[in-house]
């Protein structure tokens, strides 16, 4: 079925009798040529990608409870390619230009707002450390602007200029950054893939993987065994559990990360403004909710909920950058597992295991990765070759010493 | 949380400075012959497990002591505190 | 009129008027009223507009779980949007705005998207606004977002203080209904530390809002009695206007108390809010039970309300929302709230009783098994049709509507760590169950207990298993005589009957038809539901909404409600301003400030000053004459290479070893050697992270045999503290050593420039030699100054002139740069700030943290030799990656401007000049600077083959400023490269 305002009016005078459940609810086959390991955003975005671009079939997503659960249904919604490093820059850069085309590519509209992003810097090395990043996002083929304080007055006249305990300088602009409406991420994917003829089998638990020969032969579930020919995981959060059945161990470790939703306001905030002195980021939903977050909580945790005392910090930070939210109520807050990586970069690579391959370590920054980690873990399980723009996340890399360190923080998790 | 110091009592965790897995005081040898990948999965690989797992946390806003808590990841729960210094020495007296 | 609907009795001040305004109409109240029940008393049903479909609104409850009587209350600074009007206290003088329609409440021109309802169902926009392309932006998003929204901020900021405290207890009882209180009078009189807290302004939860009888008197003197001893008694501590906001790990609560919000501003000195941190053995949780509606098409009519609220605002506050009342029910509170309002004198024209066996409590019409199918009135109740149990329909003229559909218990602070509800059917409810936070228990109404007289006894008894958990002798109470009828309901969750829309979630304007939508769309999960229609995510957070829509999900997919699901409930249980979790943290007081030793000297001065992490540092010192502050850093800057300068360093970071083993240690520590220091010399050290990158920098000095002071850039004190003490404690545990951090005991000064020596041998004690063969460079050692203080001298230099650092007990420091500007008269002395500084350690080629950026290896640095592979050292081995020491990979080198009038910019990317300027660059700039003794712009840079590059120009792309600039590769050292000088 084709989504359409059209379609709408149709429905809406004829009883809504029309609409089809946006994805099927089928039983497992005994076998599929592709196996993909978890029902979140990266492995819906896998799954669509390989049908629709790859044109693979006989696919699978095997979802251990409701697809779109996971980090995709939890997150703070932001998009942006503003990174530093080589190895990042190009591939987040895909990733944008894939959110562009997202809608039209799905026929679903995930509401993907370029409304902006404003990091604020408040000292002379901070605007040299921007500097030198918005330059390589330009010469990556990003954008970037650097603002001086007063064009930071100009664009967001609401925060604290004059009784700042850091004093803001100036900000580097991304005005291609924004939000995306998570959920309908997942269900976007979910529904392309399901025209594409790929099964989406929720509720449906892998418990082990069969594995003879070195080589991948299927996964135990808890709808029973399915073959496969190969199988990408995609389930950042329990990446180490559901590693550990392959009897790998990762260079990840699971961590809250907690995030906040205010009352519905009305519009106050255009874009997304973080406050790195602060450790805060905020930006306004289409329903009026401020959306807002820190750091994570920094220790390691499977357990969805976080603590007060980073509450506290990041409503601290809040305050501190936008004095005029003191009277604003915080409604909701939660908690999600982050696949903290040891260099805070992601691993898209095959593992020793053949036709075993696997995607995740993307700490607290995949939603933003969702279509081009899709893409190039599809490309990936298609060709057996990495995405060119994903060349650099090899699960080797610190064996070689080629970290991707954007906050050059080193080997603690909790830190990046 | 809460942290039962095993010197001061039941301390507030924001008292204290989390670094990880309790592994990391298990460092390699360094003249060991395959040096450059024990120090790699020292450093890097981690079992990260959902449950009991052991981890350091410091007490820099306390007595500077560097403990080994016994926590179970998925409720929070801490099963047991020691001394990370007296970890450190027994495993040296093992060794 | 002045307060039509006021009713006889309450427990409202009527010698107390108080006015106040509502959309700018003056009403009059009472002492006691909230600004619902001050609104209903004056006959005011209309309270607010729909999220969605701006639907016209009145109250529905009258506590804090209301979604619709929502207003902006204040105005000015203070205005603060969403503010229940349920819980809103009467002050005089308030005043509130409606929110969320233009350009009145009574007409709301957005009203008109009621009309395209049907077209605007769960998840329409998924479905549309994609075409074209650049709309959504544009067009679409900026109408939606202007729509949305509920109330708005001032945009001022706020002006109120909020705080933060600590308590501890034994037992932390949530609500102070009859559970609350029989716990909390349980556990005081046995001497146990009891916080008792209540989100309301009274005490005693339901007994305020019944008619009923404890210990043979009326239920809430009952109350207040009880409350009057456990004020008495110092064990226990009452918090009223306090809500417990969420549960945390290990027994530790959040709770928010209003102090002042009753108030039409906070009196001197007074905090607006105060957030509780409160440390819990054990809790207990009676939070009491929330009514639930049955839906049924246009249920949302202002003037229809639960038919508990009904009663509450009749028996508590003396008002009613109609002249005459109808009620529609499956429990027995709809009767009571009948018996009630007919004993006040209220019309009840008709109890509408879904089951077919239903009595009358009183003397009203009854319609057993029968159901209310439509509601009339669009801007407030005019009456209700009813399908009577002989299949006819029948109207009954009236302005409110008390609705029970059963009440479900406040639940949701035992879901806070992830505890599983369990479905009740005697009550077809969700109760406590699996895993509650830790210690935690529950009694009453949250626990599925109705009664007055189960509550009661539920609250002693839970309140002794805590006792007993901690190990307290207890003695039982007896528990006090009160109503006991049983609880039945014969679950109703939406009138079949009818096409109309039928409200689940008021707020959202989610109905049973958008839930049946989702089903047949596929959105089955609990959680996509929520999701897909934005059920339960209004500001009640589904307190009034969930379960119906479970329930029609439920009937829908043939599953049980138990087996549909119910989603996670997470703090905070009521919305809390984030002010109050900031607390104090706000403007300047964000953060701590650092201050050093001749921060007030320097203030003197007039310098300028600049942050650096906590730490407020002198920048320049300018002079009168100076309009720019690089007439001021060259000015310092050339001082220092000309005659002598002296800075202010303590910020860099100190740490005292001490031991037998303090040199092993150093040598475990440093990636270069350092067992072999002698006594009396300092020696730069190269600390690598266990990967090997370059963490931090210093020189370490060797003061004694077993004595060593370590130094630390500023921004890595903490953390390089921090790493020393974990390899002391966990990786060389066996070793004889100290470590503690003296970064604040030690003021520093560097006193730098030709001139120098001459001017610190003014100020040490003679019996010190300062010669260059006595303290030649790189020593150090302990001394003596203005005649006997102790102090420590190095002879270390970050700009490459003859230079001391020189170190006094910190409480000395503002005397000693006195002293020292006084001894340096003669010379001309500068103080020079952070920027001079910066300007000699680049023009000497000294790395800071824009080079040790954590990204760096010592072969980047230039400094792989100094790895050394004849000891363990920590980041040693994995120093040694190929990846960290590419021989065609970065290097720091010196970048020159072409001319004097060139600005190199930090930040920008090299390039070959034959090179196309994108993609992955060559190298960046990390510092630049005006170097005034070469009279140009330089800079320090990675550069890739650096080392073989010495004399090429290479292209600065810095696209972000539209620049393209040269600059030719030189060393990094621009000034004496052979060290001539700082060996003088």
């Amino acid at each position: 079925m084709r989504y359409s305002a059209l379609r709408i009016a149709y429905e809406a005078l004829t009883g809504h009798k029309g609409w089809t459940p946006a994805w099927r609810d089928p039983a497992p086959k005994p076998a599929y040529d592709y196996i993909i390991i978890g029902g979140g955003g990266h492995g819906l975005a896998t799954a669509h990608y390989l049908s629709k671009v790859y044109g693979k079939a006989r696919i699978a997503v095997l979802e251990k409870g409701w697809i779109g659960g996971g980090n995709v249904g939890r997150n703070t919604t932001i998009i942006r390619s503003n990174y530093l490093l080589p190895g990042n820059e190009p591939f987040y850069e895909f990733s944008m230009k894939l959110w562009e085309g997202l809608e039209q590519d799905l026929n679903y509209n995930a509401m993907v707002s370029q409304r902006g992003i404003m990091n604020l810097f408040h000292t002379d090395g901070q605007r040299d450390a921007y500097r030198r990043r918005g330059n390589a996002m330009i010469l990556q083929g990003s954008d970037a602007e650097l603002l001086t304080a007063e064009q930071v007055r100009k664009e967001a006249p609401f925060l604290n200029f004059d009784n700042a305990r850091f004093p803001i300088k100036g900000a580097l602009m991304h005005r291609r950054g924004g939000t995306v409406r998570h959920d309908a991420v997942a269900w976007g994917y979910a529904r392309s893939a399901d025209s594409h003829g790929v099964d989406i089998l929720q509720n449906c638990e892998v418990t082990g993987f069969r594995i003879e020969q070195g080589r991948i032969q299927g996964v135990e579930t808890s709808r029973g065994y399915i073959g496969a020919g190969k199988v990408g995981v995609a389930v950042a959060g329990s990446s180490s559990r559901v590693m550990a059945m392959a009897g790998m161990r990762l260079p990840i470790e699971s961590h809250v990360l907690q995030a906040f939703v205010s009352e519905g306001l009305k519009p106050l905030i255009p874009g997304v403004i973080t406050f790195g002195a602060g450790h805060f980021y905020v930006s306004q939903s289409d329903k009026g909710g401020l959306v807002f977050g820190g750091d994570i909580d920094g220790y390691n945790s499977y357990a969805q909920r976080g603590n007060l005392p980073l509450v506290e910090d990041v409503a601290e930070g809040g305050m501190a950058l936008m004095p005029m939210i003191g009277r604003a109520r915080l409604l909701r807050m939660w908690g999600g597992i982050m696949d903290m990586s040891m260099d805070g970069s992601p691993y898209i690579d095959r593992t020793p295991i053949e036709g075993l391959y696997f995607n995740g370590g993307w700490c607290y920054g995949g939603f933003k990765a969702t279509p081009a980690s899709g893409y190039a873990f599809a490309h990936l399980l298609a060709t057996d070759r990495p995405h060119e723009t994903a060349t650099a996340y090899r699960l080797d890399r610190s064996l070689s010493g080629r970290m991707i360190d954007e906050k050059g923080v080193g080997a603690q998790p909790n830190l990046h | 949380m809460i942290i039962p110091h095993p010197l001061l009592g039941p301390r507030d965790a924001q008292e204290f400075t989390y670094l990880g897995d309790a592994g990391l005081i298990n460092r390699p040898y360094w003249l060991s012959e395959d040096a450059a990948r024990a120090f790699h999965d020292y450093l890097y690989l981690r079992d990260n497990p959902a449950g009991q797992h052991r981890e350091l946390w410091f007490h820099e806003q306390g007595d500077r002591s560097w403990l080994v808590v016994t926590r179970d990841t998925t409720s929070h729960e801490i099963l047991s505190v020691e001394l990370a210094r007296d970890v450190a020495l027994a495993r040296r007296s093992v060794a | 009129m002045n307060q039509t609907h006021r009713l006889s009795g309450g427990q409202i001040d009527r010698d107390r008027v108080l006015n106040f305004t509502f959309d700018g109409q003056a009403y009059k109240g009472h002492a006691g009223d909230t600004l619902a029940s001050a609104l209903l008393a004056n006959g005011v049903r209309l309270m607010g507009r729909s999220f969605k479909y701006h639907r016209p609104r009145g109250v529905i409850s009258s506590g804090s779980e209301e979604p619709n009587a929502l207003v902006e209350l204040r105005t000015g600074a203070r205005q603060e949007p969403n503010t229940r009007a349920t819980v809103a206290e009467l002050y005089d003088g308030l005043t509130a705005q409606s929110q969320n329609r233009w350009p009145s409440l009574a007409f709301d021109a957005l009203g008109v998207n009621d009309l395209f309802s049907n077209f605007l169902t769960a998840g329409f926009y998924y479905k549309t606004f994609m075409w074209p392309r650049a709309f959504w932006e544009k067009f679409y998003e900026p109408i939606i977002r202007r729509a949305a929204g509920l109330g708005s901020l001032s945009m001022e900021a706020d002006p109120d203080a909020y705080d933060k405290g600590f308590q501890h207890c034994d037992l932390l009882i949530i609500g102070a209904g009859p559970a609350g209180l029989a716990a909390a009078l349980t556990a005081g009189r046995n001497g146990a530390r009891v916080v008792l807290a209540d989100e309301d302004f009274t005490f005693g939860g339901r007994l305020n809002a019944e008619v009923e009888e404890i210990d043979g008197k009326p239920a809430r003197l009952w109350a207040a009695d009880t409350v009057a001893e456990l004020k008495a008694l110092p064990n226990v501590r009452l918090m009223r206007r306090t809500t417990v906001l969420g549960a945390f790990d290990h027994g530790i609560y959040a709770a928010l108390e209003r102090n002042a919000d009753h108030l039409a501003v906070p009196e001197a000195d007074m905090p607006r809010q105060t957030l509780w941190r409160i440390y819990a053995r054990q809790s207990l949780l009676c939070a009491g039970a929330t009514e639930r509606m049955i839906a049924f098409q246009n249920n949302d009519r202002p003037g229809v309300m639960m038919a508990g609220a009904m009663r509450a605002y009749a028996n508590r506050w003396a008002v009613t929302a109609g002249r005459q009342v109808a009620v529609f029910t499956n429990t027995d509170s709809g009767h009571r709230t009948a018996r009630d309002l007919a004993a006040l004198g209220v019309e009840v024209v008709g109890v509408i009783d879904s089951r077919p066996s239903a009595t009358a409590l009183g003397d009203y019409p009854i319609f057993a098994g029968a159901q209310v199918i439509d509601a009339k009135g669009k801007l407030g109740l005019t009456g209700v049709t009813l399908r009577r149990s002989d299949g006819r329909t029948q109207t009954l003229a009236c302005q409110a509507l008390g609705v029970s559909g059963g009440w479900n218990p406040n639940v949701s602070l035992t879901c806070h760590q992830r505890g599983r509800l369990v479905w009740n059917d005697q009550i077809a409810s969700f109760v406590p169950g699996g895993t509650l936070p830790q210690g935690m228990r529950s009694a009453g109404a949250a626990a599925g207990h109705f009664s007055t007289a189960q509550a009661l006894q539920s609250g002693i008894e839970m309140a002794l298993a805590a006792l007993d958990s901690l190990g307290l002798k207890t003695t039982p109470l007896p528990c006090p005589r009160a109503e006991d009828g049983a609880y039945e309901v014969t679950p109703l969750w939406y009138v079949p009957e009818g096409k109309g829309r039928k409200w689940l979630d008021f707020q959202n304007d989610v109905t049973v038809k958008d839930v049946k939508l989702a089903h047949q769309e596929g959105f089955r999960s609990v959680e996509h539901l929520k999701r897909y229609t934005t059920l339960g995510m209004a500001t009640d957070q589904g307190k009034t909404s969930n379960l119906g829509g479970l329930a029609v999900m439920a009937e829908a997919t043939g599953q049980s409600i138990a087996e549909t699901g119910t989603t996670i409930f997470r703090p905070p249980y009521t919305p809390v301003a984030l002010g109050t979790l900031a607390g104090r943290a706000a403007g300047k007081g964000f953060k701590p400030t650092r201050l050093t030793p001749s921060h007030h000297w320097a203030v003197e001065q007039g310098a300028v000053f600049v942050e650096a992490g906590l730490w407020l540092r002198a920048q320049y010192f300018p002079r009168k004459s100076e309009t720019h502050w690089r007439q001021s850093v060259d000015r310092e800057a050339l001082a220092v290479r000309k005659s002598v300068g002296v800075c202010d360093v303590t910020t860099l970071g100190k740490v005292d070893v001490q031991g037998a083993d303090a040199a092993a240690f150093l040598n475990l520590v440093y990636a270069n050697g350092f067992a072999k220091l002698p006594v009396g010399k300092c020696r730069y050290g190269l600390m690598l992270r266990e990967d090997g990158i370059v963490m931090d920098d210093g020189t370490a000095a060797r003061l004694a045999e077993d004595h060593f002071v370590v130094t630390t850039t500023t921004a890595n004190a903490g953390p390089v503290y921090r790493h020393m003490e974990f390899v002391r404690q966990c990786l060389a545990p066996e070793m004889d050593v100290q470590l503690i951090s003296t970064t604040e005991a030690w003021a520093q000064f560097a006193v730098a420039g030709p001139n120098a020596r001459a001017v610190l041998t003014r100020i040490v004690d003679p019996e010190h030699d300062l010669s260059n063969a006595a303290f030649p460079f790189m020593a150090c050692g302990e001394i003596t100054v203005c005649g006997g203080l102790r102090a420590r001298l190095f002879r270390i230099s970050f700009s490459g002139e003859l230079a001391y650092e020189i170190a006094v007990p910190s409480r000395y420091g503002e005397a000693l740069i006195r002293e020292i500007m006084a001894a340096g008269e003669a010379f001309d002395i500068t103080p020079y700030g952070t920027e001079a500084l910066g300007v000699l350690r680049v023009e000497k080629g000294h790395a800071t943290a824009n080079e040790l950026n954590g990204q760096t290896s010592a072969d980047h640095l230039g400094m792989g030799r100094m790895v050394s592979d004849k000891k363990e050292a920590i980041g040693a081995v994995l120093s040694r990656r190929e990846g960290l020491n590419d021989p065609a990979g970065l290097r720091l080198m010196g970048f020159e401007a072409l001319d004097g009038s060139t600005t190199l910019p930090a930040g920008g990317h090299l390039f070959a000049t034959s090179a196309p300027q994108q993609g992955v660059s060559e190298g960046w700039l990390t510092s630049v600077a005006y170097s005034p003794h070469l009279g140009k712009s330089i800079a320090l840079g990675f550069l890739e083959r650096g080392q073989a590059r010495l004399g090429e120009v290479v292209t600065i792309a810095n696209p972000l400023q539209g620049q393209s600039l040269t600059a030719r590769v030189v060393s990094p050292h621009f000034i004496d490269p052979e060290g001539e000088r700082l060996r003088g």
